[in-house]
């Protein structure tokens, strides 16, 4: 409360019409946002009919619901490989634009790309890549005397999908790696270099410990993301009738709701993965403790 | 090895690896623009280089029926649109506060704040359209009130947004609020006249990056304006899909890609400095 204006007499009323969006959000949006959500999942309801009290029905349901499970491993397997996956490829971009080379601007511009572009329009793209008869990948494939794979059908379509979510996810993670790199101060390597410590040393004890900060963001924003994507899963794995090949549990929640008319089962989904994200960014908070280094 | 030959070697590696990878990751748009000009009979052809090039699959874009490109153009523009203007406004109003005036409760309320971050956005989606249903604005027709529920939200606000102005405008000097106060400017004055205009460089990224997301975003729409015509581009490239698997075109599916990411394509060559900042700024001063 040190810093700051002090509003003077009926200045007081513009405070607040200046704070009016953001209370309204805070309130309703937010905080009101998952307090409904949490009400209707112990509740009945496909809006059409008034709803009926389900107490924790739902929630004992998800542990039974073949469905769910399976969306449930889906996004835990996809994330289990996405967040590493994006994490440790947009380091090694980042640390190679960091070197004093030529053309950087142009790299970042390629790298960055896919963040720019709509998942939609770039997923009809890999849809072309994809696939199994006429796609560009088995074409290279057979032409190396490969067999074709069937890339989006249901046994590898999980991979398939990472890949494209990975690839539409780097340029971000470099852009924050490379902000964490310009930072550490060049003396550092230059004590290292006459100690004789070389390049590699020079990473793992330099680098590395000084962007651990850079590292734990990233990590918390991809797991996020990780458990939020939809669009390419969406785009690439549909079949007909709205069915997926790799559910994942937003896909499910937004089937239960807007295809089925539950939505209090929607709405457990929804509550069970919001405790899910939550634990883990204990989780990565209580690590941040013990292995993130500021100066 | 040399010292001298070491970095060579190492450069070396480095415009590798680097070049390698740029490939990969420009690759799939150079086919989608490759595809976008081939001639519907060579859709699925292997070469890089249409033969011969033409326009065929645009005109036919544009003056396809069931799903009318330029509405789409124009219901995206217009959401992406307010949803920006909203964002920009309103968070800028609530950072303005976080960062220069003293009230009671502040901290808190910014705390509570930084907190909804943390709050995955699909808990906010049923209970939103519940709401919206009961206004009866579900369903109703483009442009006019069917658009309602997908800008509405962005005028209460954000932690992003907010957080990412106040980091900006908390580096602005102080001596200009007591002048400005000396010269007898009230607290929107200063909010108007003096801190809006300085901050110009963050709310440009700002800008872009709420653009992007309401441009790019699938899911809302989905939600509210799942039908053509009356939806947005990404909606409709995906109902444009699902009649291309039967028996359609991909010569014209990948030039309503390409137009369809065009517009950021070109924001983004221009304003370069403006998302990459932005990034950094909520990236690294955490």
């Amino acid at each position: 409360m040190e810093y700051g204006l002090r509003p003077l007499g009926r200045e007081k009323i513009w405070l607040w019409l200046l704070l009016a969006p953001t209370l309204v959000g805070l309130i309703f949006g937010a905080f009101g946002s998952v307090l409904a959500t949490t009400g209707l999942s112990l509740m009945e309801w496909d809006l059409l009919t008034p709803p009926t009290w389900a107490g924790l029905r739902n929630y004992v349901e998800l542990f039974t619901n073949e469905r769910f499970l399976r969306s449930l491993s889906n996004t835990v397997k996809f994330s289990a490989m996405y967040v590493p996956g994006v994490v440790v490829l947009s380091l090694f971009v980042a640390v190679l634009l960091n070197r004093p080379i030529r053309g950087v601007s142009l790299f970042r511009t390629c790298y960055f790309l896919p963040c720019v572009t709509s998942a939609v329009a770039t997923a009809l793209v890999w849809n072309l890549i994809y696939g199994k008869d006429t796609g560009v990948l088995n074409y290279l494939l057979t032409r190396l005397g490969l067999r074709p794979v069937c890339w989006l059908c249901t046994e590898n379509a999980l991979y398939s999908v990472v890949v494209v979510n990975i690839w539409g996810a780097i340029g971000e993670g470099m852009i924050v790696f490379l902000a964490g790199l310009t930072a550490i101060p060049r003396e550092y390597y230059e004590a290292a270099e006459i100690d004789g410590a070389n390049r590699v040393q020079q990473f793992f004890r330099i680098t590395l410990p000084l962007i651990t900060p850079s590292i734990f963001f990233q990590t918390l924003i991809s797991t996020i993301n990780a458990f939020q994507a939809y669009d390419y899963i969406y785009m690439l794995t549909r079949r007909a009738g709205g069915e997926s090949t790799v559910p994942v549990v937003v896909f499910s929640i937004y089937r239960n709701a807007w295809h089925f008319s539950n939505y209090g089962g929607a709405s457990a989904q929804a509550i069970e993965l919001t405790v899910i994200v939550a634990a883990l960014m204990a989780l990565y908070f209580w690590l941040e403790k013990r292995f993130v280094v500021y100066e | 090895m040399g010292k001298r030959a070491q970095k060579r070697l190492l450069d070396l590696v480095t415009y590798t690896w680097l070049a390698a990878g740029a490939v990969l990751m420009v690759l799939p748009f150079l086919w989608m623009i490759s595809t976008s000009f081939k001639p519907p009979a060579q859709q699925f052809s292997k070469s890089l280089i249409p033969d011969p090039p033409t326009l065929r699959n645009y005109i036919e874009l544009f003056s396809y029926r069931d799903i009318h490109f330029p509405i789409l153009f124009l219901n995206s523009t217009l959401i992406s649109g307010l949803i920006t203007v909203g964002q920009l406004l309103t968070c800028a109003m609530g950072a303005f506060c976080f960062a220069v005036v003293r009230f009671k409760g502040r901290d808190l309320l910014f705390t509570a704040l930084l907190l909804t971050l943390l709050i995955p956005f699909h808990v906010t989606l049923i209970p939103q359209f519940i709401i919206f249903k009961a206004l009866h604005l579900v369903g109703q027709r483009a442009p006019l009130w069917g658009t309602v529920p997908l800008w509405l939200p962005a005028f209460w606000g954000g932690a992003f947004g907010t957080f990412l102005l106040r980091q900006y405008f908390l580096t602005i000097p102080r001596d200009l609020v007591d002048a400005a106060r000396v010269d007898g400017a009230s607290l929107p004055q200063i909010f108007w006249r003096v801190y809006l205009p300085l901050a110009k460089p963050a709310l440009a990224a700002l800008a872009i990056f709420t653009f992007q997301g309401a441009w790019n975003d699938l899911l809302h729409p989905l939600i509210y304006m799942p039908a053509a015509p009356n939806t947005t581009l990404t909606v409709g490239l995906s109902l444009f899909q699902t009649q291309m698997a039967h028996g359609g075109k991909f010569t014209v599916l990948m030039a309503g890609a390409f137009v369809s990411i065009l517009p950021l394509v070109l924001v983004f060559f221009f304003a370069q400095r403006q998302f990459i900042q932005g990034i950094a700024l909520t990236g690294v001063k955490r």
